[in-house]
């Protein structure tokens, strides 16, 4: 019998508290980590080329990236799954120049950015359809979906579609003027940034206070063992992927409604941007841990390096991609070495 | 005559064969709105060989090329969705390489930027390769990444220019004739021809379809995967590189947004119609050489009967769609959904989900030390 | 303990497979607030039998009463509404959510704003204290606690999910002594709570430690239900292999302990070689020509011990020597550098490459040993398959076969024509006669016979005591995760007394050796406190 270990000296309390923190909210970290990676961003742009913590590029900050901020929401249901979703550039493509036809047709332009939504949950569906009761892998069936988007989008148009000047479709892009300071540096809001907001909180929402969100997280946790402790899985997966679709939908009209115009090349890359801003916040790709929060991060991390490459001027702008591309390996292997050492 | 009928018979049933039924089918639709569509005609000037159907080769060829690599990815498990953005980036080296070159005839020249060209997508595909091994990525991310960083690649080489070269070797490849067929063509066949007796007279073969088919078995016997999967990537970047090579040698210019864009599709396609299942294992190269010439036949035939060309890419991903799940056991499927006798029958979900990178619910429950499977049950399909 | 009726009874099951009978016509009895092992060897049914009462299997023949009424179980939801919960060997939970989620999900406490997370934490923390875990805080990751604590949290899930009926499928083969005292412990609670708890286990003294009834299959029949208390080691090990102790004792050694030439020292020495969670540190030396049987219940560690003398896993600790120099053998690769070669017992996972063909499958570990560059010649293959074919009557005799259709003793077969392509210094057969009929047992006996007479070192790996007997020249006793004792082949050694050896052998107790042990050189290692 192995002798007893003797009781360690008392500790402080404080210590005995940052350790129970350590432990319960350790997952938390790597979205703390991006957190920090932003207002480091932000201080040195600040620093640097300046005119970075003032309210229009702060309003631009969130203006232009409320689309990037709704699809990375439905790439995190999806990755914090196991799973991925290839399509949602495309579906936006789809969505987009679909709606837009529509409206010049002659629709009512409020069902019309209804349609917009359904139409990008249809084709979640048909992604959702293909990986769990085809036993499909989710990067096949999504880079089906995609390509048949993509394609669809195509056949409609290949010339850019403009939304007349008095669409109320534009009104989700309709500038909110929260508050007004010298000249042109006012704090502006739109319904669009408002949408992604409660986008956010729902999702949260969802997350953490429904069994749909538990069950989200236990399949990335362990498959086999949220379908042998009685959860629905296979349910689950589907919708995760129609909440996906959807919000690309959404997404897509958001993103209509400030451009103005729709074509059948946007979005390209865009499925890139919204995993880059997933994983970035902290998801790990392959499931069971993150938050969506941590994805919006990820996504205004995303846009001001926009800016500030933009500001630089110095970094061509192809370079982008290969710099998103790059930030998300380097988070991808940075992962694989936390979880590989704990696993060793 | 027996002989022939047998050798009918083991046509028919090779999975590629409804992939040459389906290119007769398309010559036939052509046929009918020009019964002169299958006319071979000699340029008078030239005396090469000229027609609908050696367009429709010299469109193949570069098709052939990442789809013969793309084989041997899917073959070992994996997948390269890089293929494209490789070839994009192998047509910039070429044409940076050859734009500031004044003497447009150099035969130096043209080797040097196809030997650069092929160096660096080689190397872009090793890069994949190791990532997948060593450091384990999954291959879907690894070679994502490097489709998108890839085509910044080729934006930075040409600083997000179109580059245009002049130099007639290189604008030989694409568009000379020799023995009065296309070059590109000629080529295009010389390299899988190369490719398939290096693959198939060797062991490499064997041991590719080994670890595709049991990663773990192909250990215990011996096999290291490691460096063998890394090879499989680097063969699929350089064939990446070479129809780089054809595509941008054709027109003289590399389109650093449109080169190679969406043609890992192709491959995919070329790939799946040829019988090579997307969850690894056996392949075929011939059956891939039929998807690729299909392929090249469904582009040719949408143009030439009037059909928007937009149409295509939708129209292959309902293909590949429809395929995926053929080929994931409907079977299975449907007995899932019958009482009693579905739980107990041999294994649902085909290919896809038994090589268990799938994230599936794993049939067997039964620990190591509880095994009592003999060989002859199959895995169970959990309801 | 022997209650009113029993809660679940099982009547005259039968599952068959294509091929395979499973389970035919067996009974099974649960009583509430009794401990129930079942007990079996490999291939005995105990796995099917439990799938079959938690719905993962259909029966084809018998009744399943439950509670006293007849029930048909088409699914593990089935099963678990009825009451029935499984603990597997993977616990099968959520690493990445908190204890209490993992012990509440999918019945968590709703509140008005969605679930009520601090309501279900402490009904997550009672349920736990059910089990005497009250202080386990609830908002711990589940990957932050051991394993052991993991198995407890999943029994208190079983728990409040109302389980009136708990299967523990070998819950200890992780586990230390500290970990097992503390689950027999919440076992003991659970039974005074009346719930009728069914143990899996091959650990012998586990499941005398703990059990209040004991089932014994074989081969898929029902051997037997005993009280525990009516019910010695001995007579228990007997029943699982099938052979009652007097028959036992009949069947002696059919190999003579010939002069073994031991001048040139051992091929293969290990000193201390172990893998933590495998098998302990252990000492083992290999002669050219000489049978060496790992003798053993499931689980003992002979697999283990087997694939770190082959490379095809890491040792942890210890060392190896090959013709008396040190050699490093972490990978399959290294083994075949040696001239080792191992056959594994998992033939589906680990074997055979299903799509290819047998003369593929035949080939594949001598062309991986030539490299990729030096393919075999099309006349060299064919000549080396047809060798083989013939040599072990591998039926049907076409090359071109593709291995997955064949018979399971026809794919041994062929693994087994794998290695010896080889031409192996040492081969490691693990079970090779496993699931296989008479007749290829035979064939492949007189295989391993034949190639120590040519001078190969040869393991053979048996969970049939008496097949071990009757091939080996020395045989290693190996018992949870330890080697037990060696004991050299005569005409006097029959199967009881390794029976008896394992039966005997506890933690901390001295196994007493009788004199004819003595004189037929058994050794047994003393177990390090």
């Amino acid at each position: 019998m192995s002798t007893l270990s003797t009781e360690p000296a008392a500790r402080p309390a404080w210590l005995d508290r940052l350790g129970h923190a350590w432990r319960t909210r350790r997952a938390a970290l790597p979205t703390l980590a991006a957190v920090i990676i932003f207002i480091g961003m932000v201080i040195y742009g600040e620093a640097v080329y300046g005119r970075i913590l003032q309210y229009n590029t702060i309003s631009n900050l969130f203006v232009n990236n409320a689309h990037l901020i709704i699809i990375a929401v439905g790439m995190t249901f999806v990755i914090l799954m196991g799973g991925i979703d290839l399509s949602v550039g495309a579906v936006i493509a789809f969505s987009s120049v679909a709606g837009v036809m529509l409206v010049n047709a002659g629709w009512n332009p409020w069902l019309v950015m209804v349609l917009m939504v359904a139409m990008g949950g249809g084709f979640g569906a048909l992604s959702g359809v293909l990986i769990q009761y085809s036993r499909v892998q989710p990067f096949i069936a999504t880079l089906a979906t995609m390509f048949l988007a993509r394609g669809l989008a195509s056949m409609l148009s290949t010339v850019p579609e403009r939304l007349p000047e008095d669409s109320p479709v534009r009104l989700v892009h309709y500038n909110i003027k929260l508050i007004d300071g010298p000249r042109v540096n006012d704090l502006i809001v739109t319904p669009g940034v408002i949408i992604a907001a409660l986008v956010v909180a729902g999702a949260v929402f969802t997350l953490h206070r429904t069994q749909f969100g538990r069950t989200i997280y236990a399949i990335g946790g362990s498959e086999q063992s949220a379908q042998l402790m009685g959860l629905r899985v296979a349910r689950t997966k589907a919708w995760a992927y129609v909440i996906s679709g959807s919000l690309a939908g959404l997404a897509a009209v958001v993103y209509t409604s400030r451009l103005g115009a729709a074509q059948n090349i946007t979005g390209i890359g865009w499925e890139l941007d919204a995993i880059a801003a997933t994983v970035i916040g902290g998801t790990l790709l392959t499931g069971g841990a993150g938050y969506v929060l941590g994805s919006v991060v990820g996504a205004l991390v995303l846009g001001l390096m926009t800016v500030l490459i933009t500001r630089d001027g110095s970094i061509p702008p192809e370079a982008t991609t290969i710099i998103t591309g790059g930030i998300l390996l380097v988070f991808v292997l940075l992962q694989r070495a936390v979880v590989g050492r704990k696993r060793a | 005559m027996n002989g022939v009928r047998a050798w009918l018979r083991g046509l028919v049933r090779r999975q590629y064969f409804w992939g040459i039924v389906a290119i007769l089918l398309l010559l036939g639709l052509n046929l009918i709105k020009d019964p002169t569509y299958l006319a071979i005609r000699t340029n008078p000037a030239t005396g090469n060989l000229a027609g609908n159907l050696l367009d429709i080769l010299r469109a193949s060829a570069p098709i052939l090329m990442i789809s013969i690599g793309m084989a041997l990815v899917i073959a070992t498990g994996g997948i390269d969705l890089s293929v494209g953005s490789l070839m994009a980036v192998a047509g910039a080296v070429c044409m940076e390489f050859l734009n500031p070159i004044t003497d447009a005839s150099s035969v130096g020249a043209m080797f040097a930027a196809v030997g650069l060209a092929l160096l660096l997508a080689g190397v872009l595909g090793a890069v994949n390769g190791v990532l997948v091994t060593v450091v384990g990525l999954q291959p879907f991310i690894s070679t994502l990444v490097m489709m998108l960083a890839g085509r910044g690649v080729a934006k930075v080489i040409t600083s997000g220019q179109n580059t245009t070269a002049v130099n007639e070797p290189f604008r030989w490849i694409a568009n000379g004739y020799l023995v009065r067929f296309p070059v590109v063509f000629l080529i295009a066949v010389a390299v899988v021809v190369l490719v398939a007796l290096v693959v198939r007279r060797s062991a490499l073969g064997l041991m590719i379809e080994a670890i595709g088919i049991n990663r773990a078995a192909s250990r215990m016997s011996g096999i290291k995967p490691r460096g063998i999967i890394i090879s499989v990537y680097v063969m699929s970047g350089m064939l990446a590189g070479i129809a780089g090579i054809f595509a941008v040698s054709s027109v003289m210019t590399v389109d650093v947004s449109r080169t190679g864009y969406q043609l890992e599709l192709d491959a995919i396609l070329a790939v799946v119609i040829g019988g090579t299942s997307l969850a690894g294992g056996k392949f075929s190269f011939g059956g891939t050489v039929v998807g690729s010439l299909l392929i090249a036949t469904l582009d040719k035939t949408v143009v030439f009967l009037g059909v928007s060309a937009a149409a295509t890419p939708a129209f292959k991903a309902a293909v590949i769609i429809v395929l995926c799940l053929l080929q994931s056991d409907v079977r299975a499927l449907i007995r899932r959904h019958l009482p009693g006798a579905a739980r107990r029958g041999p294994a649902g979900g085909g290919p896809a989900s038994a090589a268990g990178r799938d994230r599936e619910v794993p049939a067997n429950q039964e620990g190591p030390a509880n095994q009592e499977v003999t060989a002859t049950r199959q895995r169970e399909v959990t309801v | 303990m022997d209650g009113p009726s029993p809660i679940v009874e099982m009547r005259g099951i039968s599952v068959t497979f294509p091929g395979v009978k499973a389970l035919d016509d067996v009974s099974f009895r649960l009583f509430p607030g009794e401990v129930h092992s079942l007990m079996g060897e490999n291939g005995a049914g105990k796995s099917t039998l439990i799938k079959a009462l938690t719905g993962v299997y259909a029966i084809d023949a018998g009744t399943i009463l439950i509670e006293g009424r007849e029930r048909r179980l088409h699914s593990t939801a089935d099963a678990q509404a009825a009451g029935i919960s499984t603990v597997y060997q993977e616990v099968n939970l959520c690493p990445n959510l908190t204890i209490g989620e993992n012990v509440m999900l999918g019945h968590e406490v709703r509140g008005r704003f969605g679930i009520d997370w601090r309501a279900t934490h402490r009904a997550a923390t009672e349920a736990l204290a059910r089990l005497g875990l009250a202080d386990l805080d609830p908002r711990r990751p589940l990957a932050s606690v051991s394993l052991a604590i993991q198995q407890l949290v999943a029994i208190s899930r079983a728990m409040v999910v109302n389980a009136k009926v708990l299967i523990l499928d070998e819950p200890t083969s992780s586990l230390d002594a500290a970990e097992v005292a503390q689950l027999f412990s919440v076992i003991r609670r659970l039974r005074e709570q009346g719930v009728a708890i069914l143990f899996v286990s091959h650990f012998l003294d586990q499941v005398f430690a703990i059990s209040d009834r004991i089932t014994v299959l074989r081969n898929g029949r029902f051997e037997g239900e005993y009280l525990r208390r009516d019910l010695d080691r001995a007579t228990l090990i007997a029943k699982m292999i099938g052979k009652d102790l007097e028959a036992l004792r009949a069947l002696g050694s059919h190999r003579h302990t010939s002069a073994q030439d031991r001048t040139t020292g051992p091929l293969l020495r290990a000193s201390g070689l172990g893998r933590k969670g495998s098998i302990e540190p252990t000492d083992i030396e290999l002669y050219p020509g000489e049978v060496v049987g790992f003798a053993g219940l499931l689980g003992s560690g002979r697999t283990e011990l087997a694939r770190l003398l082959y490379g095809a896993d890491r040792p942890d600790s210890g060392q190896v020597e090959v013709d008396g120099a040190v050699v490093h053998l972490n990978t399959p690769v290294d083994g075949l550098d040696h001239g080792i070669a191992y056959s594994t017992e998992n033939r589906r996972d680990e074997g055979i490459v299903g799509d290819l063909t047998v003369r593929e499958n035949v080939i594949l570990a001598v062309q991986a040993r030539r490299g990729w560059a030096r393919p075999l010649s099309r006349r060299e293959q064919d000549e080396i398959v047809r060798r083989y074919i013939t040599a072990l009557n591998i039926r049907p005799a076409d090359p071109e076969a593709l291995i997955k259709n064949l018979s399971g003793g026809n794919q041994q077969k062929v693994l087994l024509g794998r290695w010896l392509a080889t031409h192996p210094r040492l081969l490691l057969l693990d079970e090779p006669t496993r699931g296989i009929d008479v007749g290829a047992k035979a064939e492949i006996q007189a295989e391993v016979s034949r190639l120590a007479d040519d001078g190969v070192a040869v393991v053979f790996i048996s969970s049939e005591i008496e097949e071990v007997v009757r091939l080996s020249e020395r045989i290693v006793v190996l018992k949870d995760h330890h080697k037990i004792g060696e004991i050299v082949n005569g005409p006097d050694v029959t199967a009881d007394q390794i029976v008896e050896v394992i039966a005997r052998h506890d933690s901390g107790v001295e196994t007493q050796l009788g004199a004819e042990e003595v004189s037929a050189g058994v050794t047994v290692e003393k177990e390090s406190a």
